[in-house]
């Protein structure tokens, strides 16, 4: 429409005219069966008041030439035609349009304003001066007959409305797509989640609860259910870049998920307080994740604990669980996991990892690592 | 408080929830354990029935169409306080699950909890004690840690309902870890009806206390 709009002004400047019209004929609107010219012919009434203008612009430049105006007939014939050509467009556009029109006509109409900032009037104030010095050019071009001159004052007058209108116009076009996408977005999304939650998350847990099959279909609900539940609040999962934890409680939640995922075994994960993450952090969830991965394994219980604290001076890791347990003086050589992976990390990191269990009554691995620095902050579930 | 239906059934049951699949489920899963009397969805039908029926315990839907369900438990409460609330949800929002505990229920479990789980749940309610799951302690512990510490720039307005004590937070670190109150108490060398005593508690503070920073926590979260 801003293309239409400028032709318009061509117009209004001698030149374009066919250009104008043909690409009026041609151009279908975005988002509408008909052009507008098929529209502007269908309208009788918009007709007439175009004729109407036009004559009565005719009438006035008849005077002014009587009046010995006589350079104004060289304007005369486009004049006219734009401004009945601006008239059909108007009652033609689209409602959208016709508030883009008036928005568009504001900053001239409206202007000066008060309160408007300086960059502003600068800048309206740079393109009056290009648009009369164009004008003048033009103007005293024709008179003299010259031929580059007209040229030079058309392009300066061009220039003029580029610096008067043009970040205008390209602000309120970028709004207009970045509101309408946003809008989009959120009905889409609004929609998705009220569908998803009332049918596919009250299935699952159905599914989780009656199952015939029990491990299979409880493992492939689960990991469904948390899939869905990082999709439905907030998009990705709060606290995880690139697939990576950037919070304690994040990468609490990463191992629950995982290792629901990987073995089919349900991991409560019960988390209080948050930090952020640091070397030290990092080798506590890494020997959680371990002693998660080991109980998940081994234990042969259905379900594992995990509980996280953040405290002032120092982060507790528990991982629980109630299965078959073992006599930890009496691991094998070959599952070094316990020991390796988890005690040793600990300690590198002046941690600590307490192995408590019994055969036929479960196992408890407590890690605890002091805090380096950072505040505590509220956890985010 | 004992069972009040027919000689054999457990206690009598009310069901709230607004998806009748899941209403079906409980109802079927609870099958000749408890005496089910009765089921609504939405707060309007579920306090008008509960006050007609009178059930033991009603199982809750944290999330009911027309608000949460603490509307609910307010209503009932307020005309008959020997209705007791076990909420029951599929999401874990903190500040939804927390506001139904405030309004006066005695317990939170998620909805995927075992058959056996829930009927044992629903018995200990029936009895009075009181149903705190690892993820309701983890709520618990939390809302009661983001509280600034009485002394500095605020006086505590209720010691006795602002803070929890040692043992108290003892108690909820090791529900949160998974352990049952029997395990805490063999754990802890106290009695199991200690333990219960501890959760009740809690439970007292966090309903009793006005305080205005639990909401605060719970507006905060909302917000995070």
């Amino acid at each position: 429409m801003i293309i239409r709009l400028l032709f318009v002004l061509g117009t209004l400047l001698s030149v374009g005219v066919p250009v104008y019209i043909v690409a009026w004929l041609l151009v279908p609107m975005v988002g509408e069966d008909s052009n507008i010219a098929t529209k502007a012919l269908a309208d009788r009434r918009g007709l007439a008041l175009a004729a109407g203008l036009g004559s009565l612009l005719v009438i006035v430049l008849v005077i002014i030439s009587v009046l010995g105006a006589g350079w104004l007939g060289n304007l005369a014939w486009p004049l006219v035609i734009g401004v009945a050509g601006v008239a059909l467009i108007w009652r033609n556009a689209s409602p959208d349009e016709q508030i883009m029109l008036r928005r568009l006509a504001e900053p001239l109409l409206g202007w000066p304003r008060p309160g408007k900032r300086p960059a502003t009037v600068l800048r309206t104030l740079a393109g009056t001066v290009l648009l009369a010095g164009g004008l003048a050019i033009l103007l005293s071009g024709h008179a003299g007959a010259k031929l580059l001159l007209p040229l030079g004052g058309l392009i300066l007058v061009v220039a003029a409305i580029v610096v008067i209108l043009g970040p205008w116009w390209l602000r309120i076009a970028l709004a207009l797509v970045a509101e309408r996408q946003a809008r989009a977005r959120a009905e889409e999304r609004a929609d998705m989640a009220a569908r998803v939650h009332d049918s596919v998350l009250q299935t699952l847990a159905l599914i989780q609860r009656n199952a015939d099959q029990p491990a299979q279909v409880v493992k492939l609900a689960r990991s469904q259910e948390r899939e869905l539940r990082s999709w439905l609040f907030g998009g990705s999962v709060p606290g995880v870049a690139h697939g990576r934890a950037t919070t304690l409680a994040a990468g609490v939640r990463l191992i629950q998920q995982e290792v629901e995922a990987l073995h089919g075994v349900a991991v409560e994960a019960v988390t209080v307080g948050d930090c952020g993450l640091d070397d030290h952090l990092d080798a506590l969830l890494a020997a959680a994740r371990e002693a998660t991965v080991n109980a998940a394994k081994w234990s042969g219980a259905d379900v594992i604990s995990l509980f996280a604290e953040v405290e002032p001076t120092e982060v507790s890791v528990f991982v629980r669980d109630r299965g078959c347990g073992f006599d930890p003086e009496a691991v094998p050589g070959d599952r070094k996991g316990l020991a390796e992976s988890v005690q040793a990390r600990m300690a590198r990191r002046g941690g600590s990892a307490i192995v408590r269990s019994a055969l036929g009554d479960g196992t408890e691995i407590s890690l605890r690592m002091p805090r380096v620095g950072g505040p505590r902050q509220p956890s985010r579930a | 408080m004992s069972a009040s239906g027919p000689a054999g059934a457990g206690p009598r049951v009310f069901i709230v929830d607004d998806h009748g699949l899941f209403r079906a489920g409980v109802r079927s899963e609870l099958g000749d354990q408890v005496e089910v009397v009765g089921e609504a969805a939405d707060v309007g039908p579920a306090i008008a029935q509960i006050t007609a029926s009178l059930p033991d315990v009603v199982l809750l839907d944290v999330h009911l169409p027309s608000g949460g369900g603490q509307a609910v438990v307010s209503s009932v409460k307020a005309a008959h306080p020997e209705v007791r609330f076990l909420a029951l949800s599929a999401s874990d929002a903190p500040e939804d699950v927390i506001a139904v505990i405030r309004a006066g229920a005695r317990g939170y479990v998620t909805k995927t909890i075992s058959t056996a789980e829930l009927i044992d749940a629903v018995r200990r309610v029936a009895a009075g004690d009181t149903v705190f799951s690892p993820m309701l302690a983890g709520f618990v512990l939390d809302a009661f840690a983001a509280l600034p510490a009485a002394g500095a720039d605020r006086p505590a307005l209720d010691p006795e309902l602002d803070q929890l004590t040692p043992r108290e937070r003892e108690v909820l670190r090791l529900i949160a870890r998974g352990y049952t109150y029997r395990e805490i108490a063999r754990e802890l060398f106290i009695s199991a009806k200690t333990v219960e005593h501890h959760v009740s508690s809690v439970l007292r503070k966090l309903q009793l206390s006005t305080r205005h920073q639990l909401t605060r926590w719970a507006t905060d979260r909302r917000l995070a």
